[in-house]
């Protein structure tokens, strides 16, 4: 079964990421990849991919004639999706125990961030068998 | 597809004979596009088959009968995809016009296909795609891997690519030496576009994808034997050279960015170097001095230099000229501010970073403000310099771009 686990932040959140310091940046940068790699050792990695910055975020709607109307307003409290991994693993409870090693990942002072990582199913194509 | 089993060796034979297959067997059926399906199903054949039964003695007659088999079935409506089946025996029956097909073939197929392949009503991830797959010979799961797309995805976008050029009537044959001229400098764009994706992905992902600054050079090599006189082609390939030479030391251990002052120049590859040099030198004898050559030229100067402090820093600025007058684009304004930096100071260089502030082509792109960090922190002005690398980091839509970025920053921030 395929689950998505994905990282979020408000903007404050972003902006205080990018003030840690450089050993605490590539720390980060390092768990990250070590996390990827153990993904794919496992043998349940589908994928994964980072997101760009908050700021550059829009929020797009068709206009009258179908053209994109876009605007970049969010409220302050919105959460944005940094990244996600997408695994495909045998039970939820394997999905929790791998969302628990990405929230260990190294945060400002070195300590882990200890972030909450949302996991929601990956809906599949399959139709039930009704059996 | 994906799990084929093939020899190493069979790969680099049957992508040369790719395109010739190619080129012979649209020239016959006066359908690229049929054509090109088919020669597709005709390699994956020969993965299949060759390892277990060796290579026939004449390899490409033997793809080209398997690739009209395919035509003719297609063309009598049999049943569709029987999966990695072809007939080996070569019956005497097709043997014929199998000697017909080979004497009607002729060298320029290849760049015919090029040329196709890089037609300017398509796309450029659709020419790029189609280009690899019809001239590189590249599976679409190879030509899928590389560029991070299902290879469903890939499939789809090299068949649209085939039927917009379909659509376009385009026939089977070299452009008029008048039309040349004219599509000459998009399929060299395209070859530049492979190798810069090849060359700027991440080692980590480099080694599990098919390795695309190789195949750009050896597809440039190729397009330079088609066409022997042409200066910019050899100016593209002295310029693919130049640069695939500092390869090793583009990433450290963590594949993080390193920039090219701080690059460990003994791991520069220096059998590149010297190629590059040799057929830049060549280009430039030839007398037209034109965008590639002129890149090239600017590689070389760094290339030449034994360490970072020994650039000829007045030569690349006198060169970033040339190529404002030859070829502008704000890139160029950008990299020639960062030489005019360097040989007339920061206060220099920032002064023509302002002409840019109003052009809408760079208004919000990440290098601006990477550029215009760099040359901030070079004055001293730390907090201005964090400032800027931090927006360029939140601009940029570059991961190992960003890390850098924001490592920079933060280098700053704590000193």
């Amino acid at each position: 079964m395929k689950y998505i686990l994905m990282m979020a932040g408000t903007k404050s959140d972003f902006e205080g990421y990018a003030r840690w310091s450089k050993e605490d940046l590539q720390a980060n940068v390092a768990f990250m990849r070590t996390f990827s790699r153990e993904l794919k050792d496992t043998g349940v990695f589908v994928s994964t991919e980072g997101l760009g910055w908050p700021s550059e975020a829009k929020l797009v709607r068709a206009g009258k004639n179908g053209e994109p109307i876009t605007d970049g307003v969010f409220p302050e409290s919105k959460e944005f999706l940094a990244g996600y991994w997408i695994i495909d693993v045998e039970s939820p409870e394997q999905a929790y125990k791998i969302a628990a090693r990405a929230s260990q990942a190294p945060g400002a002072g070195r300590k882990p961030a200890n972030m909450a990582i949302e996991v929601r199913p990956v809906l599949s194509g399959h139709a039930d068998l009704g059996l | 597809m994906a799990d084929r089993q093939y020899d190493a060796r069979f790969e680099h034979l049957l992508r040369e004979l790719a395109p010739q297959v190619l080129g012979a067997v649209a020239r016959r059926f006066r359908d690229f596009s049929s054509a090109e399906d088919a020669v597709q199903e005709a390699m994956i054949a020969a993965f299949t088959q060759w390892p277990q039964e060796g290579v026939p003695e004449n390899p490409r007659g033997w793809l080209i009968q398997v690739a009209c088999r395919r035509m003719t079935d297609q063309m009598r409506g049999e049943i569709a995809r029987r999966q990695r089946e072809t007939a080996v025996a070569a019956e005497t029956e097709n043997l014929a016009s199998l000697l017909e097909i080979e004497a009607d073939m002729d060298a320029d197929d290849t760049l015919v296909l090029l040329f196709m392949c890089c037609h300017p009503a398509l796309t450029p991830s659709s020419a790029i795609a189609l280009t690899l797959r019809a001239v590189g010979g590249l599976t679409t799961a190879e030509i899928a891997n590389a560029f991070l797309v299902p290879e469903a995805t890939m499939a789809q976008r090299i068949s649209r690519a085939k039927q917009t050029i379909k659509a376009s009537g385009a026939p089977f044959r070299l452009p008029s030496p008048h039309e040349r001229a004219g599509r000459l400098p998009a399929v060299l764009h395209v070859l530049y576009l492979i190798f810069s994706e090849g060359y700027t992905s991440s080692i980590g992902s480099h080694l599990q994808r098919f390795d695309l600054a190789r195949e750009a050079i050896r597809l440039t090599r190729n397009t330079k034997t088609l066409l022997p006189e042409n200066a910019e082609v050899a100016g593209l390939l002295a310029l693919m050279l130049l640069t695939d030479a500092r390869r090793a030391a583009r990433n450290g251990p963590d594949e993080e960015l390193i920039p090219l002052d701080k690059q460990d120049r003994y791991l520069w590859d220096r059998v590149e170097i010297s190629e590059g040099i040799e057929l830049l030198t060549a280009a430039l004898a030839k007398g037209s001095v034109g965008l590639y050559q002129l890149q090239a030229a600017i590689a070389a100067v760094h290339d030449e230099a034994e360490r970072a402090e020994d650039t000829d820093w007045p030569q690349i600025l006198a060169l970033y000229e040339l190529l404002q007058r030859v070829s502008p684009s704000p890139m160029v304004t950008l990299n020639h501010a960062i030489a005019a930096a360097m040989v007339h100071g920061p206060d220099k260089g920032l002064q023509l970073l302002r002409a840019l502030d109003a052009d809408p082509r760079l208004a919000s792109h990440y290098r601006l403000d990477a550029v215009r960090a760099h040359l901030l922190e070079k004055t001293g002005d730390y907090e201005a310099a964090i400032k800027h690398y931090r927006v360029a980091a939140a601009r940029t839509t570059s991961i190992p771009e960003r890390n850098y970025l924001m490592t920079q920053a933060a280098r700053l921030a704590g000193d």
